[in-house]
């Protein structure tokens, strides 16, 4: 069997201040699963998606990425393994044409020519916005800016790719787009959302996160239909929804 | 390799969007020529208009006359042009106090006492000034600002320079509509500016804009981070100028520093 994509065991993390944030995760992700990431406000699901890119390093326990395991001379390899889709593409859309925030990626694996604008096209076409390839991102409505974003993920040909809230802010048409743009994507992507119908429509699978341990890890249609869990974990289906 | 491009197509004008309001779209030779020459093309034609004597009005004169043909090959509508020299005024109005309140020998111009040296001081500030927001404005009006930085590169300015640039080119507009929200939402709980005193609300909310900044430079950080940012812009491909661009440009440079000199040889 080859080795998880991701494969976290025993990872604790405590700020500054001694704020535990993280306290003995265990989480292993299988290549082409598609896994939801759940937890109220202040879980530590930002924490633990930071760590899966080397941008927090391990203060216990081991992470790894297809069978490389995090460390300083890693991190580089990490994270074009681990591509995170952040919350805010504005954050994320830095350069100053659509086209050259998706090459920023590549660029930095030392990309050019000919193979560069291939890989760039290619995760263009991809999320289907070849055609604002040299759009300002200032110019782009919420969904298109949301796309590049993941373009700019794919570009470095990444083993799985993470999303921070990908369905804040979209519109209703946007949210079932980018659904049918993730469903078509062929890479292992893990989805961290309030939206719990989303995980429900997208992913199989859901790890619950509360206070920085995973307190749940299994089907999401089976979880999603336990109201006590969700509710000791301040989560919850839209009102009137119920699964059985 | 495909290469997308789609120049005709509208740009959506979103809220804010006065940073590429500067140009004007067009295919005209000036637009074609490598940005790169048209920097030092610019610079070099200002230098020229700033050392030239106050006392050779023709030549001040060549100097717009060329301007003016630029414009009229960038096909550049004088109203477009007129618009953009608004930024003018305040020096304007230095200019004007220079004759009232300069020191010297004084002249009675209709009826008012103006100093001699003060209006010569007046008409060299106006005519340089003049001369070099147009020089800037078809700079500006003729290449995008994506271009401009990398003429900026081309002419090897350090990367740190030409990133700092288009980070603030590129975030501008979001920390534009940032303030702006903040301003509604101050005015939808009653906020309104009576006298000064109302402007302490303002001052606040900058306090509170410089702390959202430096966090989105974080998260910016964090971001780039993420997709393999080591400390340094990925160099982009340098485009060279072709040999007749730089022709054209260098030339033009030539011929108003000619100007120049004609002009201090006569003094």
């Amino acid at each position: 069997m080859t080795a998880p994509v991701i494969a976290v065991d025993g990872l604790g993390f405590a700020y500054p201040d001694g704020t535990a944030a993280l306290d003995g995760i265990d989480l292993h992700v299988h290549r082409g699963e598609r896994i939801a990431l759940l937890g109220p406000n202040g879980a530590g699901k930002t924490t633990l998606v930071l760590h899966l890119n080397g941008i927090h390093m391990p203060q216990q326990g081991t992470i790894g990425v297809s069978g490389l395991r995090l460390d300083g001379d890693s991190v580089m390899e990490i994270r074009r393994r681990v591509g995170i889709v952040f919350q805010d593409p504005d954050d994320q859309l830095f350069m100053t044409t659509v086209r050259e925030d998706v090459e920023f990626g590549p660029r930095n694996l030392g990309l050019t020519g000919d193979e560069l604008s291939r890989r760039v096209d290619s995760a263009l076409a991809a999320v289907e916005v070849d055609d604002l390839a040299d759009r300002p991102p200032s110019h782009l409505s919420f969904g298109q800016k949301r796309r590049v974003a993941i373009a700019g993920v794919l570009a470095m040909d990444p083993e799985i790719i993470i999303l921070d809230e990908p369905t804040s802010n979209l519109d209703p048409a946007s949210r079932r787009e980018l659904s049918a743009t993730l469903q078509g994507l062929d890479v292992t992507q893990m989805i961290v959302t309030h939206d719990l119908l989303y995980a429900l429509e997208l992913c199989e699978r859901t790890v619950i996160l509360d206070r920085g341990a995973i307190v749940a890890d299994g089907p999401t249609r089976e979880l999603l239909a336990d109201n006590d869990l969700l509710e000791r974990h301040r989560l919850a289906l839209p009102a009137g929804v119920r699964l059985e | 390799m495909r290469v997308v491009r789609r120049p005709n197509r509208p740009v959506v004008e979103v809220a804010g969007g006065h940073v590429h309001a500067l140009y004007r779209h067009g295919h005209s030779v000036v637009h074609r020529i490598a940005p790169q020459v048209k920097i030092v093309a610019a610079f070099g034609f200002v230098l020229a208009v700033v050392i030239t004597p106050r006392e050779a009005f023709w030549a001040f004169g060549l100097y717009l006359a060329a301007l003016m043909v630029l414009m009229a090959i960038a096909r550049l509508p004088l109203r477009f042009v007129l618009r953009r020299m608004v930024v003018e005024i305040p020096f304007l109005i230095v200019a004007i106090m220079l004759p009232l309140f300069g020191s010297g020998e004084r002249i009675d111009v209709a009826g008012l006492s103006l100093s001699e040296q003060g209006l010569w001081d007046m008409w060299n500030l106006l005519a340089k000034a003049t001369l070099g927001l147009l020089t800037a404005i078809v700079l500006g009006a003729t290449t995008q600002v994506p271009d401009l930085i990398k003429g900026l590169d081309a002419l090897h300015v350090p990367a740190v320079v030409t990133a700092i640039i288009s980070f603030m080119v590129r975030y501008i507009d979001v920390i534009l509509g940032e303030f702006s929200r903040m301003q509604v939402a101050m005015a939808s709980r009653g906020h309104e500016v009576r006298s000064v005193m109302g402007w302490r609300p303002y001052a606040k909310t900058f306090g509170a804009m410089f702390v959202r900044t430096y966090e989105r430079g974080e998260r910016v950080y964090l971001a780039m981070a993420s997709r393999g940012y080591s400390g340094t812009m990925p160099a982009s491909l340098r485009v060279p100028a072709p040999g007749s661009q730089w022709v054209i440009g260098l030339g033009l440079i030539a011929a108003a520093w000619l100007v120049a000199y004609v002009a201090w040889a006569q003094q």
